[in-house]
């Protein structure tokens, strides 16, 4: 418990402007039969107490295996952090002990996952997966563990939180589910949670519930928010800041309504336009051509060179950087980068 | 629950009554005659050989004899054996005999096997796994009298700690040898399967989510890991029990041990009809019980499954 102190502090600690959370440089690796999928490739990003980042790519861009990385939950082997530093608080969890990292998790950075019915367990109550933080990390009763879950189930506003604590997962609704995958989350109060794809699995309207749940507790608390998802929908209303990524690398990163508004890479423009409009009924969807590259064999250049309707011979050998981009009179967009040679063509063209 | 229960026993009586009449049916229209077997060499006595026919009913058809001995089973009499000895006291000698052997047999079974699949399983491809592996492999390929004459020439010709057969089927000390080769196979196949259920529940989600909970490995693994990888080994071994309960013909044959499996085997033997049924419906019996327990254990492992 020591090490949480020398982590912990309390949220006013943390000097102004710092963030809570800094991704630098990380690469992960899965060593698999057929060779070395290489899954992240130099990310970085980082997130502030209040802020809500969400992280944007299809399956295999990276989004989640960054995540499981910063929680600590990679599956290692065959995953592999090649390099990079993950600063929580200033401090490097990569380096430090497996019992403070241990503390971290839970207690400092929670995470909630995108299947609630399988990320819990099956042949538990609730009541018993919710006090088990208590439990565990603060060592109060079994009895005292049981009422905390009950508060913390009226909190996310399951009814009758008293008469279902003894009932199980499968005895719960998605929508239910997901708030008892929340309020695990929520439990002791951390100061970041990661939410991958805590939507996905719901029915559109519980969707805008959860999300709504998730909004208001997170400024209730002030707390950082990483949210992995695939669905820009889901983004538009709670995000501060978005973060693209594609074949391991964040190609874009702008504040979210300005993403919306004028993306300043291909791939991001690509997203957007994929999303069905009811104003252009009965015309064909733009999805984007092609398929997300194999991580085993990732194209030279720009990862999305083949995908993409702007690429020239510039971008089948030369990687381009996340850069900072700017307005069409050289003003500064501030937090906007791309990855993009282009970027100017796509952002004002 | 309740109902579940009793529709489970309900079922029982459909499954006794075929069973039981499977059995006589099967024994009776043996060729060959019983009574004329108890002469021997010697020719019998036509008016002897009537008088035994009619005290066993051996003169009536087949399910007028069937009738008249659930008749008795229904007051507890389980008949009386062709050589005079009521068939209830051979059970009564033989069943304690292999309900030691089959508990003994299942305690090893369960306890080491269990343990052995749950390292192999916990670290997958170390050189405990890869022991594991080739150990069960071995046992389950060699057939259960060689691994017995194994044991015989090891622990009692070369080494000399126990007796080759049983002196005494009474007596517990001797028979943990044979316990262990009768527990061996499916000491085999508990460990095997329990591996193979960590490996997968090790890979579930729900076992990520209690890592990023930040619970210690210990927790985890007895919490959340064994108790869902259990849940298939439990019904293994439910039905093994029920299965050793049966006793065992060749272990018990070359051991000398006098339970249930060499009774059994003498008298179908010596085609004697009586102990062979009445032997057969309690196996029955025990089977059924054995086989809804397991269910109702699931049931109370795993809550997602409710009998109602």
């Amino acid at each position: 418990m020591d090490a949480v102190e020398v982590i912990g502090g309390g949220r006013e600690s943390l000097a102004p402007g710092t963030p809570l959370l800094e991704v630098e440089d990380l690469h992960v690796e899965f060593h698999t039969r057929d060779g070395v999928a290489k899954a992240v490739n130099g990310v970085s990003y980082a997130v502030s107490a209040g802020e809500t980042l969400a992280v944007l790519g299809e399956s295999g861009s990276g989004k989640s295996v960054t995540a499981q990385a910063v929680m600590g939950i990679l599956d290692m082997p065959p995953g592999r952090i090649t390099s990079g530093r993950i600063l929580f608080r200033g401090e490097d969890l990569l380096t430090m002990g497996a019992n403070a990292r241990r503390a971290v998790r839970g207690q400092k950075i929670a995470m909630i996952f995108q299947d609630a019915l399988s990320a819990l367990n099956p042949v538990l109550s609730v009541g018993y997966q919710l006090g088990e933080m208590f439990r565990t990390h603060h060592g109060v009763s079994r009895k005292e563990a049981r009422e905390k879950a009950v508060e913390l189930m009226d909190r996310v506003r399951i009814p009758a939180a008293k008469q279902r604590v003894g009932d199980f997962p499968h005895q719960f609704s998605g929508g239910m589910r997901q708030r008892i995958m929340i309020a695990m989350a929520l439990a002791l109060e951390p100061d970041l949670i990661i939410a991958d794809e805590p939507t996905t699995a719901l029915d559109v309207t519980v969707q805008a519930q959860v999300m709504d749940l998730l909004a208001e507790l997170q400024s209730e608390f002030n707390m950082g928010l990483i949210l992995i998802t695939h669905d820009l929908g889901v983004v538009a209303d709670v995000a501060d800041k978005i973060a693209v990524m594609y074949a391991g690398r964040i190609v874009e990163s702008a504040p979210v309504h300005e993403l919306y508004a004028r993306p300043a890479h291909p791939y991001t423009r690509g997203l957007l336009d994929s999303i069905p409009r009811l104003d252009q009924k009965g015309q064909n969807l733009h999805a984007i051509k092609g398929l997300p590259p194999n991580l085993l064999r990732i194209p030279e250049g720009c990862a999305f060179n083949p995908r993409c309707d702007r690429a020239q011979d510039r971008c089948r050998s030369e990687l381009p950087p996340l850069v900072p981009v700017t307005g069409e009179h050289g003003e500064e967009l501030v937090g906007r980068r791309s990855a993009c040679h282009y970027w100017r063509e796509t952002l004002h063209g | 629950m309740g109902s579940y229960v009793l529709r489970r026993v309900l079922q029982m009586i459909p499954v006794f009554f075929g069973t039981t009449l499977l059995i006589f049916l099967m024994v009776y229209s043996l060729p060959g005659d019983p009574v004329a077997a108890l002469f021997g060499e010697k020719a019998a006595d036509p008016a002897v050989v009537a008088s035994i026919k009619h005290k066993y009913f051996l003169d009536q058809p087949i399910w007028k004899q069937y009738l008249h001995y659930m008749g008795n089973l229904f007051q507890g009499d389980f008949g009386t054996s062709f050589t005079g000895r009521p068939v209830a006291d051979i059970m009564a000698d033989a069943f304690p005999v292999t309900i030691r052997l089959a508990l003994m047999a299942f305690v090893f079974e369960m306890v080491l096997g269990l343990a052995l699949g749950v390292v192999s399983g916990l670290r997958r491809g170390s050189i405990a796994d890869t022991l594991v592996l080739i150990m069960t492999l071995v046992v389950i390929s060699i057939p259960v009298f060689v691994l017995a004459y194994i044991a015989q020439t090891v622990f009692a010709t070369n080494l000399g700690w126990v007796t080759p057969t049983v002196q005494d089927s009474y007596d517990l000390s001797q028979l943990i040898l044979p316990a262990i080769v009768l527990g061996s196979l499916s000491l085999a196949f508990v460990a095997r399967l329990t591996r193979t259920s960590i490996g997968e529940n090790l890979r579930a989600d729900y076992i990520r989510t209690a890592v990023a909970k930040g619970l210690p490995r210990r927790t985890i693994i007895t919490r959340h890991l064994l108790r869902n990888s259990l849940i298939p080994v439990v019904t293994f071994l439910g039905t093994d029990l029920g299965a050793l309960m049966g006793g065992a013909i060749v272990t018990e044959g070359i051991f000398n041990v006098q339970g249930i499996g060499n009774v059994l085997y003498r008298a179908i033997n010596q085609k004697e009809g009586p102990t062979v049924v009445g032997i057969v419906t309690v196996l029955v019996i025990v089977y059924l019980v054995a086989s809804l327990l397991v269910d109702l254990l699931y049931a109370v492992l795993d809550p997602r499954i409710r009998y109602a």
